[in-house]
């Protein structure tokens, strides 16, 4: 029997991206932690292992030895199901996204993407957009006043928030040429005006790279735009009812959607994997593609602080607020930026 | 944004501009991430010393020669709003003066640490130490007597 190598190969990157990813959670939760910890001038975990570096193990061992409770007025089967649909869709995400230069080793093609889909960019809008009825769900079947506006927030949020997104991205699509995120990030590793300046569509699309920032943190439900968990005025929002493992599925979900996010954001503005001086175009080596993949994760990374960042120096928006920055502000910004962007005809 | 109490929004275009604002914020927390010192206490590696007239644990002092300075004048026990000071008197067995403590136990739980008996004791025979860590597993562990007072331990 011969073996299907490449078939093989295409099942190894699957596993791995994913479980790197799920590796990635702990590492997020610590650094927001620590992070959070020093903008707020104190030292943050730094008991459990060296330099608190065990503390989301220790979390995550409480989670999973806390009693998982389900209340009686719950809606059995949405119950369970919200908490791994919004676990389950920020990961999927992650499958479309390139995250380094293709490497060629005896003669098996390796791409550093899980599946080189051609509406890759689509499929992650599509995808981002299931995430959100994980938390819309979880608020609905939870019976319970604060979950229920938790969720009603959720999805008024998403709703106001992801037509500024998708026009956001129309205007990339429009540069690019392509929905394809390997085309995305390739028009990106030109230089720009016949110089060595990459043309990052940070610098060629900076109002879609604003615009795109905001709705991605209110896809992520991070503050400044976390008003469906609310926990000043709703509890814990669409998460009140939920303990345990389930309640940590919420949890690990936000933290893999910063993750993600992060991810689409550098594929989408900043280059992807390409840095000049770092990574060639075209080199099909095997240094030439970890080092993409370590330029990669180090955006990523640069990102994920910021994330954090953002989150431990801004308040949350209040309800009419976040609604009109939505509807009145960014979406006839991303529109303007639409009609600018074909009238220019940037690059 | 800033909506006035008639509802009218203040046309502020600097401020309506959130990413000015945000900026400086921003720069803020970068410079508490970086530069401002942490200040947090590693409590049981590093202590912090009480501030000066802390009220802290009681002791009782002893005179030059070792005997206990009190001279059950009860004036501790009638100023503590806490009532938890109690004086057994007895007579002294030297000849300076008349009572002395037989037996002075004092309440930890009931103590509000208010200081009174260190002011009113004429004697200068009590005082509040600057110890605050005072931990115990048990009720009675609370209950200090005479010996526990004197001796500290």
């Amino acid at each position: 029997m011969q073996i299907n190598w490449q078939l093989v190969i295409d099942i190894a990157k699957a596993v791995i991206v994913f479980f790197g990813i799920l590796t990635c959670i702990p590492i997020l939760v610590y650094a927001e932690r620590k992070i959070c910890a020093y903008i707020q001038d104190r030292r943050g975990p730094n008991r459990v292992g060296p330099l608190g570096l065990l503390q989301p193990v220790a979390d995550a061992i409480k989670s999973f030895f806390k009693e998982d409770y389900t209340p009686s007025h719950v809606d059995k089967v949405l119950f369970t199901l919200a908490p791994a649909m919004a676990f389950i869709a920020p990961a999927l995400v992650f499958a479309v996204i390139p995250f380094g230069h293709l490497m060629e080793i005896k003669g098996y093609k390796i791409l550093p993407q899980v599946f080189d889909m051609n509406i890759g960019i689509l499929f992650v809008l599509m995808i981002a957009s299931l995430g959100g009825y994980g938390l819309i769900l979880g608020g609905w079947s939870s019976n319970n006043k604060y979950s229920l506006l938790g969720g009603l927030r959720a999805s008024a949020q998403m709703l106001s928030y992801e037509i500024a997104m998708g026009l956001a991205v129309i205007s990339i699509i429009m540069t690019a040429g392509s929905t394809r995120m390997a085309d995305i990030v390739g028009v990106q590793t030109q230089g720009l005006w016949g110089t060595c300046i990459p043309a990052w569509n940070i610098i060629t699309q900076p109002i879609a790279f604003i615009v795109f920032l905001c709705t991605a943190f209110a896809e992520t439900n991070r503050l400044p735009f976390d008003l469906a968990e609310g926990d000043s005025e709703l509890i814990g929002g669409y998460h009140t009812e939920y303990s345990s493992m389930k309640f940590a599925m919420f949890f690990m979900g936000e933290y893999l959607a910063v993750l993600t996010m992060s991810a689409l954001i550098v594929t989408l503005f900043l280059g992807g994997w390409y840095f000049p001086g770092i990574t060639e175009v075209g080199n099909t080596s095997l240094l030439n593609g970890i080092l993409s993949i370590f330029v990669f994760g180090t955006k990523v990374g640069m990102l994920v602080f910021f994330f954090i960042w953002t989150r431990w120096t801004l308040p949350r928006f209040r309800y009419d607020q976040l609604m009109k920055l939505g509807w009145k502000i960014l979406l006839p910004l991303a529109l303007f930026n639409i009609i600018l962007t074909a009238i220019l005809g940037l690059r | 944004m800033h909506d006035n109490d008639n509802g009218t929004e203040k046309k502020n275009l600097f401020h309506s501009i959130y990413l000015i604002e945000i900026f400086k914020g921003m720069m803020n927390t970068l410079k508490h991430f970086w530069l401002v010192k942490k200040f947090t206490v590693q409590y049981p590696e590093e202590k912090l010393k009480a501030a000066k007239g802390y009220r802290g644990e009681h002791r009782l002092k002893k005179d030059d020669q070792g005997r206990p300075k009190c001279v059950a004048c009860f004036m501790c026990a009638t100023a503590c709003p806490a009532e938890c000071i109690h004086i057994k008197a007895g007579e002294a067995p030297w000849p300076d003066r008349d009572k002395y403590p037989e037996e002075f136990e004092i309440d930890l739980l009931r103590c509000i640490y208010c200081g009174y008996c260190e002011l009113a004791c004429p004697c200068d025979a009590i005082e509040l130490t600057e110890t605050f860590n005072i931990v115990s597993t048990t009720r009675g562990e609370k209950l200090y007597n005479k010996e526990r007072l004197l001796n500290g331990k």
